[in-house]
């Protein structure tokens, strides 16, 4: 299920068919300053509350929420990556921080902080639990480092043209959203490639920047508040969202289990 | 093997990269859903033009203010610019008038078509402009200008005053015959020097020009002082005054003296001219009168010019003008000397005994004299000249010479007049045109009419006779003139008439002035 939640002061998220989005201090680039995976949410530290209780609201009782920083900077969704296997962070990141994502964190996500020229990893990977694609001037260690920590096959890749794959494409194992100027051969060779539909869209009414606009895992989305309808609903759709909840792929199976019983 | 792999590459290298073709893929438009090619803002054309305007803030009404006298339009604060109705100066003049519109990039104007009494005129203008992410979209709107009728001024003191002047030219020539008029007028004419005039009088020794504009007065009068030897001088008086705006409104009169030396002139010139001039005999005559005046010594064949300011430093009058030329038969004539040729007329020295005319067969009266006219005359011939024996001058010049002694007989020029008594009644094969001038008739009655008639006259006698004089002058066919049946009867010694081929063919165009644009055979001056 996608929400777009309002994030007014001291106004409580609200589940309504007409949902205006989600902001950060006033900024709707929400994928800049928070990371969602299947295993865990970063959110970055903000002025207000709200941002932090919106996935709270949605999350807790799933996934922990971490709120943290990194380098000192509150931009953390682009500077580091991960997916439920592993998080990879810059080496901007300080000790303390390291802990304390590593205490908050489940034990089965390898935390690992990695020394690499390009060192906003959020802009420089794209990932889901299988397959990543990376910027191209990557350091071989680094892809080994990915491939080792995260558990996944890497390719080097560009997305229309731009070598910030981290930023202009968002995937999860069920579906991805792409550049719009990709073009229809590249297309089909990236979704060759991660095994998962890919669409070319934009967020953020008329962003080309996905992965600035949109966090989403395999259940939830969230977009930023200038998100039109038409963008959410092909969200909705490529990530196959609709009817997704934590629990529904074992419901699913409850209900076959159960017919098997019978 | 290293070879062939290197081979394999440059050849690759060669044929150039390769290259997928790539198929730009379809997204849907963030606001209204539909398929679209992905552009820079992700936006259906029709979504980017309700969210976006950059029509917004440019002046979309105007008025514009028009003279229905003289089709002008007002550009602020002063100027008026002709312009016709969906013309490009008329859009050119309303694309300036809005404001604002130096932000944004036009890329096209045109008009659209209104009722001319509508009062309003419609452009359609299409501009581009840069939006955010660097898109750029063009969009078109409409300007409307309202169109209000306002007199400008000089339609407004043309109104109040249709007679009123701001320059005016007054030239004026103090000589008892009005040759010089006649001829300045033809001059006039085929320079077109009068085109700019309002009005145009003739007065008593002089005609008056009067303009709108100062420039045009002086352009006037720098044209009458390249073909006349003249002096003026320039006032003006003021008619109004605007305090706030410190303007001035002058009238401004050009007061023009002619040299009152004429063609055929018997001059006797003051002693220091005389010694100036290089002892020229005091007496000469004058041979022709451009911007500078010609002067012969008819006794020696020398000649000389002097220039306007030469002439007015040190101005004299002449002792006997062309009005007093009496008619002589010439009885013989001897050439003394061989013939010269001036300023490209042949002079031949001779002596010749003439009496005259009015002398003839009352009395034995014969003048030996020497003349110039060596060449044009014979014996039998008639000719003008100045009767300096009967003649009591009255001249300051002449007393101051002591011993000086005047010839009897001054011959200038031959006569036609037996030829021209046969000829009378029959009109002429060419006609002159003539400024449309207004006649000062006060107080002159009708002797004066016919003194003038008389004058024309021989001024188309002299052109008849003198092709030089005709150099300057542009000549139309008669078209009523027949040639007769006498024509036929070829003498020797014909009345001078204009060949035909000098003569211009009047072009007859619908509007008023026609202008002697075209020749019977190439061009009348190139003779």
């Amino acid at each position: 299920m996608c929400k777009r939640l309002v994030a007014r002061a001291n106004k409580l998220p609200l589940r309504s068919t007409t949902p205006r989005g989600l902001q950060f201090e006033n900024n709707c680039e929400i994928g800049v300053f928070s990371k969602l995976t299947n295993a865990y949410c970063l959110v970055a530290i903000g002025g207000s509350e709200n941002f932090y209780s919106t996935f709270e609201a949605e999350l807790a009782d799933v996934i922990p929420v971490v709120k943290t920083s990194i380098g000192g900077t509150r931009i953390i969704g682009r500077l580091c990556a991960g997916n439920k296997n592993g998080l990879l962070l810059p080496h901007t990141t300080t000790d303390q921080e390291l802990q304390h994502i590593r205490n908050a964190l489940p034990d089965t996500v390898v935390v690992q902080r990695i020394d690499e020229r390009l060192s906003a990893l959020g802009n420089c990977i794209a990932c889901n639990d299988h397959v990543a694609l990376t910027h191209t001037d990557l350091d071989k260690e680094t892809e080994e480092m990915i491939a080792d920590v995260l558990g996944v096959e890497v390719f080097r890749q560009t997305i229309a043209g731009n070598i910030l794959v981290g930023s202009y494409c968002s995937f999860t194992n069920r579906g991805g959203l792409v550049h719009p100027h990709t073009s229809i051969e590249d297309l089909d060779e990236l979704s060759t490639l991660l095994q998962v539909p890919l669409v070319a869209g934009t967020v953020n009414r008329g962003s080309e920047v996905i992965a600035a606009g949109l966090i989403v895992n395999d259940w939830t989305a969230f977009c930023g508040s200038d998100t039109t309808a038409t963008e959410l609903s092909v969200i909705e759709s490529v990530f196959k969202l609709r009817e997704a909840q934590p629990s529904a792929i074992v419901d699913e199976m409850r209900k076959s289990l159960v017919d098997s019983y019978v | 093997m290293m070879e062939g792999v290197i081979r394999f590459t440059e050849m690759v290298e060669e044929q150039g990269m390769f290259n997928v073709k790539q198929t730009v893929g379809t997204v849907l438009c963030c606001k209204c859903g539909i398929l679209m090619q992905p552009n820079a803002v992700n936006m259906c054309a029709k979504c980017l033009k309700s969210e976006v305007d950059i029509t917004e803030g440019l002046q979309k009404h105007a008025t514009i203010i028009h003279c229905p006298e003289c089709d002008k339009y007002l550009h602020p604060p002063k100027t008026w610019l002709k312009a016709q109705l969906e013309s490009k100066e008329l859009l050119t003049f309303c694309v300036k008038r809005l404001k604002n519109l130096n932000k944004v990039r036009l890329i096209h104007a045109d008009f659209i078509w209104t009722e001319p009494h509508s009062k309003r005129i419609k452009v359609r203008l299409t501009i581009q402009k840069e939006i955010m992410n660097g898109a750029i979209i063009e969009q078109t709107f409409i300007a409307e200008y309202v169109v209000q009728d306002q007199m400008c001024d000089s339609c407004s003191r043309v109104q109040a005053n249709p007679d009123q002047w701001v320059a005016a030219v007054q030239l004026r020539q103090h000589v008892s015959h009005r040759r010089t008029f006649f001829y300045l007028e033809q001059l006039i004419l085929k320079h077109d020097a009068a085109a700019h005039c309002i009005r145009i009088t003739q007065m008593d020794s002089g005609i008056d020009f009067f303009f709108a504009n100062r420039s045009h007065a002086v352009k006037f009068l720098e044209f009458v002082g390249k073909v006349t030897p003249v002096r003026s001088r320039d006032d003006k008086q003021l008619v109004s005054h605007d305090v706030k705006s410190s303007t001035y409104n002058y009238k401004y009169t050009f007061s023009v003296d002619i040299a009152p030396i004429c063609r055929e002139d018997l001059i006797c010139l003051p002693p220091k001219v005389a010694i100036r001039l290089g002892n020229m005999g005091p007496l000469v005559i004058c041979t022709k009168v451009t911007n500078s005046i010609a002067l012969l010594d008819p006794l020696t064949l020398r000649h000389c010019f002097l220039d306007a300011d030469q002439y007015w430093r040190s101005s004299f009058k002449s002792l006997l003008s062309s009005r007093q030329l009496v008619e002589y038969i010439v009885l013989d004539v001897e050439p003394v000397s061989s013939g010269v040729t001036i300023g490209g007329s042949k002079y031949l020295l001779a002596d010749a005994q003439v009496a005259r005319v009015s002398d003839f067969g009352k009395n034995d009266l014969i003048f030996n004299v020497r003349t110039h006219l060596g060449h044009l005359l014979s014996a039998g011939d008639y000719a003008l000249g100045y009767n300096l024996y009967g003649a009591n001058s009255n001249d300051t010049e002449l007393d101051k010479y002591r011993d000086l002694i005047l010839p009897e007989v001054m011959l200038i020029k031959k006569s036609y007049e037996e030829k021209r008594q046969k000829k009378r009644g029959k009109p002429r094969s060419w006609k002159l045109k003539s400024l449309a001038m207004e006649v000062d008739d006060s107080g002159n009655g009708r002797d004066n009419e016919e003194k003038r008639n008389a004058e024309y006259e021989q001024f188309l006698r002299d052109l008849e006779e003198n092709p030089d004089l005709r150099f300057q002058i542009s000549l139309y066919q008669n078209k009523d003139y027949e040639p007769s049946e006498m024509a036929y009867v070829t003498d020797g010694d014909d009345v001078p008439s204009i060949p035909l081929d000098e003569l211009i063919a009047d072009l007859h165009i619908r509007d008023a002035e026609t202008r002697p644009d075209e020749s019977e055979d190439g061009d009348d001056m190139r003779d």
